[in-house]
C-alpha cells in the first residue's frame, strides 16, 4: 500500500466519486450553518427541495448575535432578522439550533469543538473560513460560499479538486509568552498570506505535540490567513483527552473503537507532501500585525517595516498603502503606537485558555483605553465566570459582554470608529475589517491586554510586576 | 446559469494586491436580500466617503467604466472571508471575469458558482495588462481599455497583445457549459446512497451525532 498522508487517508475515506474532469464528490460529515447561510437556504427554497440529512446540519446563531446582552431588541431591525431568519430555516428543515438563548450557544468554531460535533477523521464544512479551526481536532474542514452550502443541504456531499498537500513542521520550544497565535501569525508574514493557497496544511513537529488542544484549533484557525485550503493537526492522546465525555462524541466502547481509528490517521513515515516548511519554535517572539493583511506582522520587538526596504516595487507600493490606511510611519517603534480600543474574543482567541492569559496580565491593574472582552461561546463564559475571570476583566474596567462575533466583524453593531486604533485577539486586520476607515492590530490575548493596560502596543512580558505598581501607588 | 464563452468588455484596473472580500462588500450590507442589487455595495468603502458621496478619484465611480465588465488586479484577489456575497456585488455590478496572479480559493469557487470567471495570470502579466489600461484611461478622459477574454482557448487578447491564463479543466468546463452543480450532483444519487450505506458500517461514530448529556439526564 502506497504511503499517505493524513489528509490523503481522509480524503479517501470520505470520496464517493471522481468524476472525469479530476473533480471528487465527498461526503460531508458535519456542516454548521449560522445567520449569513440565508442565501442557501432561499436557493433551496427556490429549487423547493429538502435537506436531504438535516441530522448532521447543525446551526448556530453567532456573527450577528447582541453581546451587550441577550435582548434582540438590542439589534437594528434588520439584523434581528437575520438571528429570526435562522430559527425559521433551521426549524423547518428539522436543523439542530443553538439560538441566542440556548446555553450552548457561542461562536460556531468554538461550540463545534466543545460539544464534540467536531471529530477527528471527519469532513466538515461550514459557510465561513475559519472552519479550518476544526482541524486542531483532526478533522478536515474549511470554509464554503453559499452556493455550495446550498449544494451540502441538497445532497450532503460536495465537489472538490483534491488540493496540494504542505506540511509546516515547527520544532522545539516556545519562549515565555509565546502561543499559537503568534506560530500562526510568524508564519504567514515569513511566507505571505496567499503562500498556502490551494494547499492542505499539516501542522507538525514538537512544538505543534506540545500544544494545548485549544492551541491547536487557534493555529489551525488561522490557515485562511495564509489561502490554505484547511490546515490540520494529526489526533494523539491529547485529542482523545479533550474528547471524552464531550456532549456528542461517542461514548463508552464506541469511544474506544472510534479512537483507535483516530490514532491511525497519521502521516506514513514515507509519505510526501508538494512542500515542506521547517519553523525553529526559537526563532518567534510575540508577533503582531503592523498593516492591512495578516501577512504584515512583526515581533513586537522589531520597527515598523520601510517600504524603502522591500524585495521588490509591487512590494513596496503595497507597505507604504498600508501604513497610509494604518497611520503609521515607517521604522516607528511598535511599542510607539497608541491605541485606542481593545478586544478580546473570536473563533481564533476566546477559549477558556485565552480568557485566562488575557486574566493574568490583569490581574490587579487597571485598563487606561476601553475595551470589549467577549468569550468564544456561552459555555466558555459560564466556565470563566466560575473561576472568576470576569471579574478580574471588569475590575481592570473592561466590559464583559455575551459570546459571539462580536468585534471581529461588528456585523452586530460592535465597531471601531474611523481611525480608531485596536488591540485585536482576532484574525484579520482588514481595511474596514472592523468598521469603516477602523485601524486594526493582531495580537495574542495576553498581548491585547498589556496594550490596554499601558494604552500603547506593548510586550506584555516587559509589564513591571504588579507589586511594584501598588507600591509605586503608596 | 448563462454559459461563459467569450467576453469583449471594459476593464477597471484596480492597481493593488490583497483585495479581501471584506473590501469588496463591507460587513455591514450583508443582511440585505440579494433582490436589493449587490452591486452598489461593490467596494463600497473605496468607492465613497464617509457621508456616502462617490469619490471621484476612484476610477470605478467615473462615467466612461460605469458599464465595465472586467477586473484586473494583483496577488491574492478575494482573500479572507468565504462571503458569496463578494462575487454577487461584482456580478450585480456587471462584472463577468476578474484577472488577477493568485485568488482567495472559495473566492474563486464562489465565482465559479456565480458564473465569474477568475482568470489566473502570471504577476508580470497581471501588471502588464494593469499598465496598459492606465494608460489608456491616462489617454485621455473619455477613452475607457477594452479587453477581450476567450475561455475556449484561455486566451485574453488586448491591443495587439494575448496573454494566457489559467483556470481548472473543471471549472472551465462548468463555466462554457453553464452547469450547476445541484443537478449534476442528482445524477449521482444511486452512487451517493451506496456510500452512505458503507460508510454506516465503516463509521458509524461519525453518522450519528446524538447529545449524550440529554441521554445521561434521561436515563
Amino acid at each position: 500500500m502506497s504511503q499517505q498522508t493524513f489528509f490523503d487517508k481522509i480524503w479517501q475515506a470520505h470520496e464517493i466519486e471522481v468524476a472525469d474532469d479530476g473533480q471528487s464528490l465527498m461526503w460531508v460529515d458535519r456542516h454548521f450553518v449560522h445567520e449569513g447561510s440565508f442565501h442557501a437556504f432561499n436557493k433551496l427554497t427556490a429549487r423547493s427541495l429538502p435537506v436531504s440529512h438535516p441530522e448532521l446540519t447543525f446551526g448556530v446563531a453567532d456573527h450577528y448575535v447582541p453581546t451587550r446582552s441577550r435582548s434582540l431588541g438590542d439589534l437594528p431591525l434588520k439584523s434581528q432578522n437575520m438571528i429570526q431568519m435562522l430559527s425559521t430555516n433551521a426549524h423547518e428543515h428539522g436543523i439542530r439550533l443553538f439560538d441566542l438563548h440556548d446555553s450552548r450557544q457561542g461562536i460556531v468554531h468554538v461550540v463545534g469543538p466543545e460539544l464534540g460535533l467536531t471529530l477527528p477523521g471527519t469532513f466538515i464544512v461550514c459557510g465561513d473560513s475559519h472552519t479550518s479551526t476544526h482541524g486542531g481536532l483532526g478533522a478536515l474542514a474549511f470554509g464554503i460560499g453559499a452556493s455550495e452550502v446550498a449544494h451540502v443541504l441538497a445532497t450532503q456531499t460536495l465537489w472538490q479538486t483534491k488540493p496540494k498537500q504542505m506540511r509546516i513542521t515547527i520544532d522545539g520550544e516556545l519562549a515565555e509568552g509565546v502561543t499559537a497565535k503568534d506560530i500562526a501569525l510568524h508564519w504567514i508574514a515569513l511566507l505571505g498570506a496567499d503562500s498556502a493557497r490551494g494547499h492542505a496544511i499539516e501542522y507538525a513537529g514538537s512544538t505543534v505535540s506540545a500544544l494545548t488542544i485549544e492551541g491547536r484549533l487557534t493555529l489551525c484557525n488561522l490557515s485562511i490567513e495564509a489561502g490554505g485550503r484547511c490546515g490540520m493537526v494529526a489526533p494523539d492522546e491529547k485529542t482523545l483527552n479533550y474528547l471524552t465525555g464531550k456532549a456528542f462524541a461517542p461514548r463508552e466502547d464506541d469511544f474506544i473503537q472510534a479512537g483507535q481509528h483516530w490514532l491511525g490517521l497519521v502521516t506514513d513515515a514515507q509519505a510526501t507532501f508538494d512542500r515542506e516548511v521547517h519553523i525553529n519554535a526559537a526563532d518567534i517572539g510575540p508577533t503582531v500585525t503592523w498593516g492591512v493583511s495578516p501577512e504584515e506582522a512583526i515581533s513586537v520587538n522589531s520597527p515598523i517595516p520601510d517600504p524603502s526596504h522591500a524585495a521588490h516595487s509591487a512590494k513596496a507600493k503595497q507597505w507604504a498603502s498600508s501604513l497610509d490606511y494604518m497611520g503609521l510611519t515607517a521604522g516607528q517603534s511598535l511599542q510607539d503606537v497608541l491605541i485606542d480600543r481593545v478586544f478580546i474574543g473570536s473563533c481564533t482567541n476566546a477559549r477558556l485558555e485565552d480568557l485566562r492569559s488575557a486574566a493574568q496580565v490583569l490581574q490587579g491593574r487597571k485598563c487606561v483605553i476601553p475595551g470589549i472582552v467577549s468569550p468564544g461561546s456561552s459555555s466558555v463564559k459560564a466556565l470563566a465566570e466560575a473561576e472568576g475571570l470576569d471579574s478580574i476583566f471588569i475590575n481592570a474596567g473592561l466590559e464583559w459582554h455575551e459570546a459571539g462575533c462580536s468585534m471581529c466583524v461588528g456585523m452586530n453593531g460592535d465597531l471601531i470608529g474611523p481611525g480608531e486604533r485596536c488591540a485585536s485577539s482576532t484574525n484579520r486586520n482588514f481595511k474596514g475589517r472592523q468598521g469603516p476607515g477602523a485601524r486594526t492590530h493582531l495580537m495574542s490575548p495576553a498581548m491585547v491586554a498589556a496594550a490596554a493596560v499601558t494604552g500603547r502596543i506593548t510586550d506584555f512580558r516587559q509589564l513591571p510586576q504588579v507589586d511594584a505598581i501598588q507600591e509605586a501607588a503608596l | 446559469m448563462t454559459p461563459f464563452k467569450q467576453l469583449d468588455a471594459k476593464c477597471f484596473p484596480l492597481d493593488a494586491a490583497n483585495v479581501d472580500t471584506d473590501q469588496l462588500i463591507p460587513a455591514r450590507f450583508m443582511q440585505e436580500p440579494r433582490s436589493v442589487g449587490y452591486g452598489q455595495f461593490l467596494l463600497y468603502d473605496q468607492r465613497f466617503d464617509s457621508n456616502n458621496s462617490a469619490i471621484e478619484a476612484f476610477r470605478l465611480n467615473q462615467t466612461r467604466l460605469a458599464d465595465a465588465g472586467i477586473i484586473v488586479a494583483k496577488r491574492n484577489f478575494g482573500a479572507g472571508s468565504s462571503r458569496e456575497a463578494a462575487v454577487y456585488a461584482l456580478v450585480d455590478y456587471g462584472f463577468r471575469c476578474v484577472i488577477a496572479p493568485s485568488f482567495g480559493d472559495i473566492f474563486s469557487s464562489n465565482a465559479v458558482n456565480n458564473g465569474l470567471l477568475p482568470a489566473l495570470v502570471t504577476e508580470a502579466d497581471a501588471q502588464k495588462l494593469i499598465d496598459y489600461c492606465q494608460n489608456q484611461l491616462a489617454s485621455s478622459l473619455t477613452t475607457a481599455p477594452i479587453i477581450s477574454v476567450d475561455l475556449e482557448n484561455k486566451q485574453i487578447r488586448c491591443a495587439d497583445r494575448s496573454i494566457a491564463f489559467e483556470i481548472k479543466s473543471a471549472w472551465r468546463s462548468k463555466l462554457l457549459n453553464g452547469w450547476d452543480d445541484i443537478e449534476l450532483t442528482q445524477a449521482y444519487s444511486e452512487n451517493i446512497a451506496q456510500f452512505y450505506t458503507d460508510y454506516q458500517l465503516r463509521s458509524p461514530w461519525a453518522v450519528t451525532p446524538q447529545d449524550n448529556t440529554i441521554l445521561a439526564v434521561n436515563k
